[in-house]
């Protein structure tokens, strides 16, 4: 191996890694404010890209009708609900965002071409139908069992993670489908060129990043969520609402989620059920960082990427088996470092 | 009043039992899971069957395995012990056949596979008696790259393939093809379905120089190793299997995959056949009847291999009539009966000479090379 090659994996492990780590962060973030193991993560990737690439063909994407499908289910619930308890100020909030904003989504998907529009334009509409099924999912799978044990959540998130899965292959087919790539020009550093697309992976997963830092460090609601995480009955106490705490936790994972995949879709091919095994890969960087840490789970999920990237040239046969192998020391040095803490009943 | 019921019971008997004598097919296809790009197009085909076969009624149960063996098995449990079928067709993919083979025997009910592998009708297995194929044999399309290869000047060559099934024995029938005929494999990769990236593997088969590269991968996935071996400046020849035969392959890999050689049944380039090929006109009849129901270029070599199961209970059906009664353990024999003897039937891969030594029949009209030339496939003479 020379040089040139090392710096060649280097970038793709960077690159896989950069994503790999915005799925790390989304996956500790889930964990620490709702206890649930998000296996779903990995779908909001495939949904998010392949979204794109039905509205860059012209065709009205299957996630579009799954919005409108769980409007209407978490407006009946909640309309139910606020009726019987009496709190019907609610009413309206409950109407517009589960069924007035899907409906309205539908009419521009299908008023404007999508297929004619600038990237931008078509990247945020993907966003737009992807992104709130995420406190969809929570409201209708994981909020009525908030206050299960993690291992139930677990159950459900696999469940919901099976569901997801076959959803995307009745919506988007068995075969896979790239977008085009945001930037067709390449830079050429020391005699090493570098897509333009790897550099949009790896700064716009860095600013995500301080986003993310910013939203937690500065503003109210990011506060809310971490207080959240340190202490769910504390939190309570002060007047954060958990439900809304795990909401606001689906949207940003369903966000990051998304917004990789969309990032990817240039890069690689994407199927119904790449998600599944992306999202794994950053599973086991948050767990790396004891799904706890942000920092540490990142710098894993980027360790992931560059394991990843070598052993597919030393070894491609065996590259998932080193990958996932990679887990089994540091669950040994983890569980001899950390002092076990038994999970409050 | 007495008699009276009793007619009428009699009646409602014989009724059923005419209901009984239709010919029963059991369908399980992989239209789900890892292979369901494949065992989609051959479901869809199943729905295109003619509902009678000479004069009889035939009534297909339909089953999903979701790729998965244990479903397969499954499937061909509940057809022999629930639903009686008189033949089992499927599954899309070898691992799934294999496992069925078993059942199949046992209940001495003959099968179709639509999977590839030669194994599934592997002679040394006595009880492959009762299996038959469509698809062509990995060997045969081996053989056709290798010979295409040397013709084309190439003395070494590279490996890309699938990490699993497909992948592995692809690479063994092409390296002992290769080897024989003095063409040196000079590296051997794998990746799998749902990669992301395939630098790692693109990097070392180029810093090995190769003339060629074979890329062993089925439909969509198979373009990721071709559009980064472009993108990484690789120049040289690239040939994809047969898998790759569909237009979803085409719309993903673009101009990456112009120039690509790959062996294909000759349904992929039923157009450009001579007309005084036989295979033509049956193979046109399915392309043309299938894009009638699912649109222009919807039609795949996949679906076709299922098209072709049809055509061969089409044909061994009103031999096995003559004997016996559909539904019944004598009519299931004489029906194996009459696939074995089965000769000079048409399908849409090619022309089909059973024998008790060979259950797929098929000979080197059952496959052509083909180009990708302007986002489309070209036969090559």
């Amino acid at each position: 191996m020379d040089l040139q090659i090392a710096l060649l994996l280097g970038q793709d492990g960077i690159t896989n890694g950069a994503i790999y780590a915005l799925l790390a962060l989304a996956l500790v973030l889930v964990f620490a404010v709702t206890r649930v193991i998000f296996i779903p993560q990995g779908e909001f990737v495939a949904f998010g890209a392949l979204t794109l690439a039905a509205l860059q063909a012209g065709k009205a994407p299957g996630t579009l009708w799954l919005l409108l499908g769980m409007g209407i289910a978490v407006a009946a619930i909640d309309l139910t609900l606020a009726v019987r308890r009496g709190t019907t100020r609610r009413i309206p909030g409950i109407v517009g965002w589960n069924i007035v904003y899907p409906a309205l989504l539908a009419a521009l998907l299908w008023l404007v071409k999508p297929a004619s529009l600038p990237l931008l334009a078509q990247v945020l509409l993907a966003l737009a139908v992807v992104v709130p099924l995420g406190p969809m999912i929570y409201r209708l799978a994981f909020q009525p069992l908030a206050e299960a044990s993690v291992l139930v959540l677990l159950i459900v998130s696999v469940a919901v993670h099976l569901a997801l899965v076959g959803l995307g292959l009745l919506f988007f087919g068995a075969e896979g489908s790239r977008t085009p790539a945001f930037s067709e020009g390449n830079l050429e550093i020391a005699g090493l060129t570098i897509s333009g697309q790897t550099l949009w992976v790896v700064i716009a997963s860095l600013a995500l990043i301080v986003i993310l830092y910013q939203l937690f460090e500065r503003t109210l609601y990011g506060k809310a969520l971490r207080a959240t995480a340190i202490n769910r009955v504390g939190a309570r106490l002060m007047g954060i609402s958990t439900v809304m705490a795990g909401k606001l936790s689906f949207l940003l994972a369903a966000a990051i989620g998304a917004f990789s995949g969309i990032l990817i879709a240039p890069i690689t091919t994407i199927y119904y059920d790449t998600g599944f095994l992306i999202g794994l890969k950053g599973f086991v960087g948050a767990i790396i960082g004891g799904l706890a840490s942000y920092p540490v789970a990142a710098a894993g999920a980027v360790l992931v990427g560059l394991l990843e990237a070598f052993s597919s040239f030393y070894a491609s046969a065996f590259k998932e088996v080193i990958v996932f192998t990679l887990i089994i020391p540091v669950l040994l040095w983890r569980s001899l470092t950390t002092r076990h803490v038994e999970e409050e009943e | 009043m007495q008699k009276k019921k009793l007619v009428a019971g009699l009646l409602v008997a014989l009724a059923s039992m005419a209901a009984q004598a239709d010919i029963t097919v059991g369908v399980s296809v992989s239209a789900t899971g890892p292979a369901a790009s494949l065992g989609i197009p051959e479901k869809n085909t199943f729905a295109l069957m003619p509902t009678t076969i000479a004069g009889q009624k035939v009534n297909y149960i339909i089953l999903d395995d979701a790729s998965d063996t244990t479903s397969a098995v499954k499937n061909a449990r509940k057809f022999v012990t629930e639903e009686k079928v008189d033949v089992i067709i499927g599954s899309t993919i070898t691992p799934n056949s294999l496992a069925m083979i078993d059942v199949a025997a046992e209940a001495e009910t003959p099968m179709i596979s639509m999977a590839a592998s030669a194994r599934i009708v592997d002679p040394a297995n006595p009880k492959v008696k009762w299996v038959f194929k469509t698809p062509q044999n990995d060997v045969q399309m081996s053989t056709a790259i290798v010979e295409h290869m040397l013709n084309a000047g190439v003395k070494t060559v590279a490996f890309i393939g699938f990490a699993d099934a497909y992948g592995e024995g692809w690479f063994q029938e092409f390296s002992k093809i290769a080897e024989a005929r003095k063409l040196q494999v000079v590296a051997s990769e794998r990746y799998n379905r749902a990669d992301t990236s395939v630098t790692g593997q693109a990097l070392k088969v180029i810093s090995a120089k190769p003339d060629a590269v074979l890329i062993a991968g089925s439909g969509t996935p198979a373009a990721l190793p071709q559009k980064t071996l472009k993108e990484k400046g690789y120049s040289g020849k690239m040939y994809q299997t047969h898998g790759v035969a569909n237009m979803d392959f085409m719309r993903v890999c673009g101009k990456d995959c112009e120039g690509t050689f790959l062996p294909a049944g000759p349904v992929l380039v039923a157009s450009q056949l001579p007309d005084s090929n036989p295979i033509k006109k049956v193979a046109l009849g399915y392309t043309t009847k299938y894009e009638a129901a699912h649109g222009k270029g919807s039609a795949s070599t996949f679906g076709a291999h299922a098209w072709d199961a049809g055509l061969l209970l089409a044909n061994a059906v009103p031999a096995a009539l003559k004997k016996a009664k559909p539904g019944s353990k004598e009519f299931r024999a004489a029906l194996r009966d009459a696939l074995e003897g089965l000769k000079n039937v048409t399908v849409s891969h090619g022309v089909v000479n059973m024998s008790a030594q060979d259950h797929l029949g098929f000979d080197q009209r059952a496959r052509v090379m083909v180009m990708i030339e302007n986002g489309a496939w070209k036969l090559l003479k």
